[in-house]
C-alpha cells in the first residue's frame, strides 16, 4: 500500500502527461488507424485491414480533385500572403510613419473578425464587384486573412534583431541592398519560413471562408464536410493522416537544422 | 569615380562637429586633429558624446552641423560603406548565420577584393584564431569573439579603425591581457586607432594621446602622463584617477612657482601648472605623491600641519588614509607599504608634504567635485 502511494508520487507527472497526450493525440490515432479500414461506404464501422486505401488515395471520387484544388490555392495563397506580408511586416518593424500604431491595430482585426461574418461579407463583396465565386476568389479571401498572420510573425522576427548587426554590414563596406541580402534576409528568413507555414496551414484547413467564396469549386475541407453527410471515404482519412505526417517530418527536419545551424553537438 | 573607400589616408579632422538630439546636444562644436597612425582615445563617462562622435565618423550619425575630414577628403556626409572606416562595436556584432571565416571575410568579399583567403588567413593569424575558422560566432567564448570583430576590421586595412568600448564585456583579468594585445596588434598594423571608453585605466594603458570628454566638449587632450600629473580641469582632476582639490588664493605670483595660501598656510605652486585665470585657485595634488608621517617630525617640500587621521584602510601594496584637516576637509594620502614602519592608526596625528613639483592649480571657481562621481572606480 504505502510502496504504490510512493510510485504514484513518484511518477504522477508521467501518468498527467501521459493522460494530456491521449487526450491530443486520440483523434490523430483514430484517424490513422481507421485510414487502413476495408470499407467501401461509410468509414464509421471496423470491417478490417487493407493496404488499398494507401496505395489508391485517389479511389474515391473526387477526393484528389479537391486536394489539388486545395494545394494549389495552399500555395497561391502563401505566396502572395508571405510576400506582401512580409514587406509589411518589414515597414512597420523598421519605419515610424505617420499612423503606424493605427496599422497595428488594423493587422489584428482579420484575425478577431469571426471567419463566418468574413466569409459572409467578402462573398457579398465578389458578387456586387461582379466576380463569380470560383478558384480565384478563394486565393483572394486566402491571401487576406493569411496576411494577418504573416505579419505579426515576420514582425516579431525583425524587432528581435539587433540593428547593430545592419551597420556592422553597412560599415563593412555593404550597401543598403547587399546588407539587406547577406544580412537581414537570412536573419529573418526563419520567421519568414514559419509565417508561410501557418499560412499554407490556415488555407488548407479554412472551411468556412471558403465555402461562402468557392462557387462550384471544391476544396479538401469542402470535400470531407460534404462527404461527411453521406458517408466518409477512407482516402480522406488516408490524405489527413499524411497531411499529418509531412507536417511532422518538416518540423523535426527543422529542428533538426536549427540545431545544426546553432552548432549544438 | 574616386572611391573614397579606399583614396582617403591622412589625419581625422573634426571642424566644427555638433549633434542635437531635439535639444539636447550630445556633440557640443568639436574640434579636433587625430594625428595618422596613432593611438587615441575618448575617454569621459557614459553620454558624454563620445560614442556619438565615433558614431559619425563611422558613417551611422549624420551630424547636425560641421564636418568630418581624412586626411583631404570630406567624408561628412558620405554612406558608411564608401568610407575607409571600419568599427568594432560594442558587442562585437559578429554574424550570427556566418562562420567566423566568411565574417572576417565579409568586407573583402563586398569590395571585389581578390586573394580573400590569404588576407582572411593573415587577419585569423594575427588573432590567433586560424583554428576557429570554421566555426558560428555563438560557438565562441566573449574574448574570442572580440578578437574575431577586431580582425574582421583590420583585414579590410581601413585609413581608420573606431572601437567602441571594445573591452566593456570582458571579465577584468581578460580585458587587462586585450589591452597589451590591442596595443601590440596597432603597432603591428599602423593603422589610426579610434578608442572610445569611460575606463580611464584602459584609456592611459593603450593610447597615445586622450581627449577626455564631458558634456559635449573636450576637456583636456594630452598624452596620458600630461593629463594626469598637469590636469586643466577639476573634471580631467577627477576623472582621470583621483585628486584633492584645496582651495586657495594666490598671494606671490612673481616667480617661477607662485605662492598659495591655503587656509593660513603657505604651499608652492610650479607657475607652468597653474591655469587659473585670477587669484583664486583650486590646489591640486595626487594622493600617492603626497608623504605622511606622525605629527612633529621634520619634513621638507609643501607642508601641512595639523591633521588627524579620520579613516585607514590598508590594501597590501598601499595605505590609503583619510586625513582630516584644520579647516575641516579630508584629504585622500596613499602610502606604499614599503618602509617596514607600520601603518599610522585612525586617530594619530600626522604632518603631510609632498614635492612643490606635483602641485597644480585649476580656475577656482571649478566645481571641485566635478567627474568624481562619473569615474566608475570610485563607485
Amino acid at each position: 500500500m504505502n510502496q504504490l502511494t510512493r510510485w504514484f508520487s513518484r511518477n504522477l507527472i508521467r501518468i498527467y502527461a501521459f493522460l494530456g497526450f491521449t487526450y491530443l493525440f486520440l483523434p490523430i490515432i483514430y484517424t490513422f488507424v481507421f485510414s487502413f479500414n476495408n470499407s467501401t461506404k461509410s468509414n464509421l464501422v471496423w470491417v478490417g485491414f487493407t493496404w488499398n486505401n494507401w496505395l489508391n488515395p485517389c479511389g474515391a471520387p473526387d477526393v484528389c480533385n479537391a486536394l489539388g484544388n486545395s494545394l494549389k490555392i495552399g500555395v497561391l495563397a502563401t505566396f502572395f500572403a508571405t510576400l506582401l506580408g512580409t514587406l509589411m511586416a518589414f515597414a512597420m518593424g523598421r519605419y515610424a510613419f505617420r499612423g503606424r500604431s493605427i496599422v497595428n491595430i488594423l493587422i489584428f482585426l482579420p484575425m478577431a473578425t469571426p471567419e463566418i461574418v468574413m466569409g459572409a461579407s467578402l462573398l457579398t463583396m465578389f458578387i456586387s464587384f461582379g466576380f463569380n465565386p470560383g478558384f480565384w476568389t478563394i486565393v483572394i479571401a486566402h491571401v487576406m486573412f493569411c496576411i494577418s498572420f504573416v505579419v505579426v510573425t515576420v514582425k516579431a522576427r525583425i524587432a528581435s534583431l539587433d540593428p547593430r548587426l545592419e551597420q556592422a554590414a553597412m560599415d563593412l563596406y555593404a550597401d543598403e541592398r547587399q546588407t539587406f541580402r547577406r544580412v537581414t534576409l537570412p536573419l529573418v528568413a526563419p520567421g519568414i519560413a514559419a509565417a508561410a507555414l501557418l499560412a499554407f496551414s490556415l488555407s488548407f484547413d479554412d472551411f468556412i471562408i471558403t465555402n461562402f467564396n468557392s462557387g462550384d469549386v471544391n476544396t479538401f475541407p469542402k470535400f470531407v464536410y460534404i462527404s461527411a453527410q453521406r458517408g466518409l471515404p477512407p482516402q480522406a482519412n488516408v490524405i489527413g493522416s499524411s497531411m499529418f505526417l509531412i507536417a511532422l517530418i518538416i518540423v523535426l527536419f527543422g529542428q533538426f537544422v536549427g540545431r545544426r545551424r546553432a552548432g549544438v553537438r | 569615380m574616386v572611391d573614397a573607400s579606399t583614396s582617403a589616408h591622412g589625419d581625422l579632422t573634426l571642424k566644427n562637429l555638433t549633434k542635437r538630439f531635439g535639444d539636447f546636444v550630445a556633440v557640443d562644436d568639436l574640434d579636433l586633429v587625430i594625428p595618422e597612425g596613432s593611438f587615441f582615445a575618448l575617454l569621459g563617462p557614459s553620454g558624454c558624446g563620445k560614442t556619438t562622435t565615433l558614431r559619425m565618423v563611422a558613417g551611422l550619425e549624420e551630424p547636425s552641423s560641421g564636418s568630418i575630414f581624412i586626411g583631404n577628403t570630406d567624408i561628412t556626409y558620405e554612406k558608411p560603406y564608401k568610407r575607409p572606416v571600419n568599427t568594432v562595436f560594442q558587442n562585437y556584432a559578429l554574424f550570427p548565420h556566418l562562420t567566423i571565416y566568411e565574417n572576417v571575410a565579409f568586407g573583402l568579399r563586398r569590395r571585389g577584393v581578390k586573394d580573400v583567403d590569404a588576407q582572411v588567413q593573415k587577419a585569423l593569424e594575427l588573432v590567433e584564431l586560424t583554428h576557429l575558422s570554421s566555426r558560428k560566432p555563438n560557438q565562441l567564448s566573449g574574448g574570442q569573439q572580440q578578437r574575431i570583430a577586431l580582425a574582421r576590421a583590420i583585414v579590410n586595412r581601413p585609413a581608420l579603425l573606431l572601437l567602441d568600448e571594445p573591452l566593456g564585456a570582458l571579465d577584468l583579468k581578460l580585458r587587462r591581457a586585450m589591452q597589451i594585445e590591442l596595443k601590440w596588434i596597432q603597432t603591428e598594423v599602423g593603422i589610426t586607432f579610434v578608442h572610445v571608453t569611460h575606463d580611464q585605466e584602459e584609456a592611459m594603458t593603450m593610447a597615445d594621446t586622450i581627449a577626455v570628454m564631458n558634456e559635449g566638449k573636450i576637456e583636456q587632450m594630452g598624452s596620458p602622463a600630461d593629463l594626469y600629473d598637469n590636469p586643466r580641469t577639476s573634471f580631467v582632476a577627477n576623472f582621470l584617477g583621483q585628486s584633492n582639490l584645496i582651495k586657495g588664493s594666490i598671494v606671490d605670483a612673481s616667480g617661477d612657482n607662485k605662492v598659495v595660501d591655503i587656509f593660513g598656510t603657505k604651499i608652492a605652486l610650479p607657475a607652468a601648472r597653474n591655469h587659473a585665470h585670477d587669484s583664486s585657485v583650486l590646489l591640486g595634488i595626487r594622493p600617492e605623491k603626497i608623504r605622511i608621517q606622525p605629527a612633529g617630525t621634520s619634513m621638507n617640500g609643501n607642508i601641512l600641519t595639523g591633521g588627524v587621521i579620520s579613516d585607514a584602510s590598508y590594501i597590501g601594496v598601499s595605505t590609503q588614509y583619510q586625513v582630516e584637516m584644520t579647516w575641516g576637509q579630508e584629504l585622500m594620502v596613499f602610502e606604499q607599504n614599503d618602509d617596514g614602519t607600520p601603518p599610522l592608526a585612525k586617530g594619530d596625528a600626522v604632518t603631510i608634504s609632498w614635492e612643490p613639483i606635483f602641485t597644480f592649480g585649476l580656475a577656482g571657481d571649478q566645481d571641485a567635485n566635478a567627474g568624481s562621481e562619473a569615474n566608475p572606480d570610485s563607485e
